[in-house]
């Protein structure tokens, strides 16, 4: 590990911080601001009487699930139909039936796993208007529930959790398109393509035809990083040089992944007045960060067991970057993939920089288990501290039975209603995982989809069911699509979204009719480090030993077989 | 059903804002402001396009610096990026490593007398994530840069500084790796002349 590589993690640290404290301050105001701009009066006219009014939880749910059910019926028929619309210069054909229906599912859950490579399937009207639309209203709807689930936290003896609409509008019109619009711009100058002519054709050096894919790739590239979406506009993701073309707009998108999901901690925090709670959230986050980078890069430096066998020159230093270069990229080396991998897991946001399929054992174990976590470290857009919320309810509850009083969050008694809520949004995606990969991995039509065999294959399936349960929709991209692979996985997406963000209302709408209790000696504190090791270890203590036995059957294994 | 009919004039608002009038206004500035990266990076020499700055291309000829391997069918293919999925111990990436060291061998032995297997930069056996990586690193450009001076009959000096003005440094200094783009390294070798 290079100084420079450390500089590189300590800078995106800095950063990290440095942008997300005040653009958290900036959500905080926007969501809580009284007065409607114009443009929001008309669009609430637009929808009727009473569609601003204030909603309880169950109306909010329902909403937002009607929401997405139409959403997803949209994004299906403009996959099948696309051959015969417009804007779809390289003539691509409808979207076959049972990848359609995952993608659909995959991009209104902002999951965007990919059963498809974008440059050869998806026409450029299907990018934009149905791709990248998900990519801003996916995000938008995780940002407005978590929003509404602060509120009930905020709220004493309330019966309303604030109106999905409203929610919506600001999160979409103030804070995602901005910020898709600076990114957008800043990527075009380094390099993204941003056109409607179709493909290029070059006569090469040495006179063979060559097909250059390009598009509106910029805009949406932007978006699908702010929003923790990250479907690529090309099938190489974020590693090919068309969407990511050196190490600065790299540093631009990998900080663009996390930046929503650091400020939404901040912005809890003012809203719930609870600065230091929220600071105390946010080291838990980072510390689970910091473990992850530790475990990677040096795996990855350290190379893979071939190649340190094969007798090739993999020592950092003298010009190269060298460890695992196998699907990796020269511009970003080792440090700036790790840093990556990390961040994408983590995040939910699933975008990559290269294929962790081939990533060393002990590389890959990383997103594997950050995906399992709940995609709360940070998490996505919204969903990751919505998530979150069940594991401080987890922690505080541990804490409250250690001293043997009511346990309390922010002034709310913790009581039975609100844990069984935590367990199940904490456990309920978890348990999926495991059953689906158990599923598949025991049946002919799941064994199909595996590339690589043996041990590894394990992993490839374990890490199919846990991305698009967990709703991140990176990949072991070996893993292949077939109609038993892509019907299973829309389940997985499906309940993976939408069983933690009712769980999570529900939380909320529960907590809103709480009265404050105040704070009293037994109270346990949740500002202080304490907290910040008590979540770190029950968020081990939970997801982590029930990930710990599959572990052991995939990268563990492998690891110790060479 | 109220709810139905409003999510269905959402929708709408949606994919019209989001959908079109976004991409469109940001690609309407992308073509004042920045006309040739946004459409591809498109290098032409004599009025032809030869290639793009940002996808690597295929180089068999000894006169032409050599780019990493790929996985895309057929290789270097733009317009169908992918990685070559194999895992960190499956027998496949062990043959596909050690033929790609014995082939470098063959090629750079000749100009390297002693060239062994240790020799050779991890970059120039491993598949790149997109299959289209422009760049290989310093190391690698150096391996091969001893095969050009030869060729071409130029002094290995003038190869080496064209592999140093062919380098794109770490961005502001220190983000992301330093990389040798090949496609434009080896126009620059054909504007130099020689064979």
């Amino acid at each position: 590990m290079s100084g420079q590589g450390i500089g590189q993690i300590i800078f995106y640290a800095v950063a990290l911080v440095a942008l997300g404290y005040p653009l958290g301050i900036f959500m905080a105001r926007a969501y809580t601001r009284e007065k409607l701009d114009p443009v929001e009066r008309g669009f609430l006219r637009l929808l009727g009487r009473h569609s601003g009014d204030e909603q309880d939880w169950k109306s909010y749910a329902k909403t937002v699930l009607v929401f997405s059910v139409g959403f997803t019926a949209v994004l299906y028929a403009i996959q099948r139909l696309q051959g015969h619309l417009f804007l779809n210069p390289d003539r691509m054909k409808g979207v076959a039936p049972h990848i359609a229906v995952n993608t659909a599912a995959s991009f209104v859950t902002n999951t965007n796993w990919q059963f498809y490579g974008g440059e050869y399937t998806m026409s450029y009207l299907t990018q934009m208007a149905g791709l990248a639309v998900q990519n801003f209203v996916s995000a938008a709807v995780g940002m407005a529930v978590l929003v509404a689930v602060v509120r009930g936290i905020a709220r004493r003896s309330s019966g309303h959790i604030g109106n999905f609409w409203r929610d919506l509008y600001r999160s979409l019109v103030y804070i995602l398109l901005p910020l898709a619009i600076i990114v957008s711009v800043l990527l075009i100058s380094q390099g993204v393509p941003q056109t409607f002519h179709g493909h290029a054709t070059a006569t090469t050096l040495q006179g063979a035809q060559q097909t250059i894919a390009r598009g509106p790739a910029a805009s949406q590239i932007a978006i699908k990083q702010l929003g923790t979406n990250g479907g690529g506009f090309y099938n190489s993701n974020s590693a090919v040089p068309f969407e990511n073309p050196n190490g600065l707009a790299n540093f631009i998108e990998m900080l663009s992944i996390l930046l929503i999901p650091a400020a939404q901690v901040f912005m809890f925090g003012r809203l719930v007045f609870a600065r230091r709670h929220a600071w105390m959230v946010f080291a838990a986050m980072f510390a689970v960060f910091a473990i992850g980078v530790a475990v990677n890069l040096p795996a990855e430096q350290h190379g893979s067991p071939v190649l340190r066998n094969s007798g090739v020159n993999i020592t950092q230093g003298h010009g190269q970057s060298g460890g695992n270069m196998s699907d990796k990229e020269v511009r970003f080396g080792q440090a700036s993939s790790t840093i990556w991998t990390v961040a994408t897991s983590d995040a939910s946001n699933g975008s990559v920089n290269s294929g962790f399929d081939a990533q060393t054992s002990a590389g890959s174990a990383v997103p594997l288990v950050n995906l399992f976590l709940g995609e709360v470290i940070f998490g996505g857009v919204g969903s990751g501290l919505y998530g979150m919320f069940f594991y401080i309810l987890i922690a505080v509850f541990v804490a409250g039975l250690m001293v043997g009083r009511t346990p309390e969050w922010l002034g709310k008694k913790i009581e039975a209603r609100e844990m069984k809520i935590a367990a199940l949004g904490a456990l309920f995606v978890p348990t999926m995982v495991l059953t689906l990969t158990a599923i598949s991995i025991v049946t002919h039509s799941g064994l199909a989809s595996i590339y690589n065999s043996g041990v590894h294959g394990f992993t490839e399936t374990l890490y199919a069911y846990d991305s698009q349960s967990n709703n991140n929709g990176s990949a072991f991209a070996g893993f292949g699509a077939t109609s038993f692979s892509a019907e299973v996985g829309t389940i997985a997406l499906i309940l993976g979204r939408f069983v933690p963000l009712v769980a999570a209302l529900a939380l909320g709408g529960s907590l809103a009719q709480k009265k404050i209790v105040p704070a009293s000696a037994g109270t346990f504190r949740t500002d202080g480090p304490t907290f910040v090791v008590l979540l770190v270890g029950v968020i081990a203590l939970t997801a982590g030993l029930m990930i710990f036995p599959a572990l052991t059957l995939g990268p563990i294994v492998e690891g110790l077989m060479h | 059903m109220r709810s139905l009919v409003r999510s269905l004039i959402v929708i709408v608002l949606a994919t019209v804002i989001f959908g079109f009038v976004y991409p469109l206004v940001i690609t309407g500035f992308a073509q004042v402001a920045f006309k040739n990266k946004a459409n591809g990076s498109l290098i032409t020499r004599n009025g032809v396009v030869v290639g793009s700055k940002l996808a690597a291309q295929n180089f068999t000829a000894a006169k032409y610096f050599h780019p990493r391997p790929s996985a895309t069918a057929p290789a270097y293919n733009a317009g169908a990026t992918t990685f070559a999925n194999l895992g960190p111990t499956n027998p496949d990436l062990a043959k596909n490593v050690a033929a790609a060291a014995q082939a470098i061998l063959k090629l750079e032995g000749p100009y390297n007398p002693g060239l062994e297997i240790r020799d050779i930069p991890v970059d120039a056996v491993t598949t790149s994530a997109s299959g289209i990586d422009p760049d290989i690193s310093p190391a690698n450009a150096a391996l091969q840069s001893r095969r050009i001076a030869a060729v071409r009959h130029l002094p290995l000096a003038t190869v080496q500084k064209l592999i140093r003005d062919s380098t794109d440094g770490r961005s502001l200094g220190f983000l992301g790796e330093p990389g040798v783009n090949v496609l434009e390294l080896n126009l620059a070798l054909d504007r130099l002349g020689g064979k």
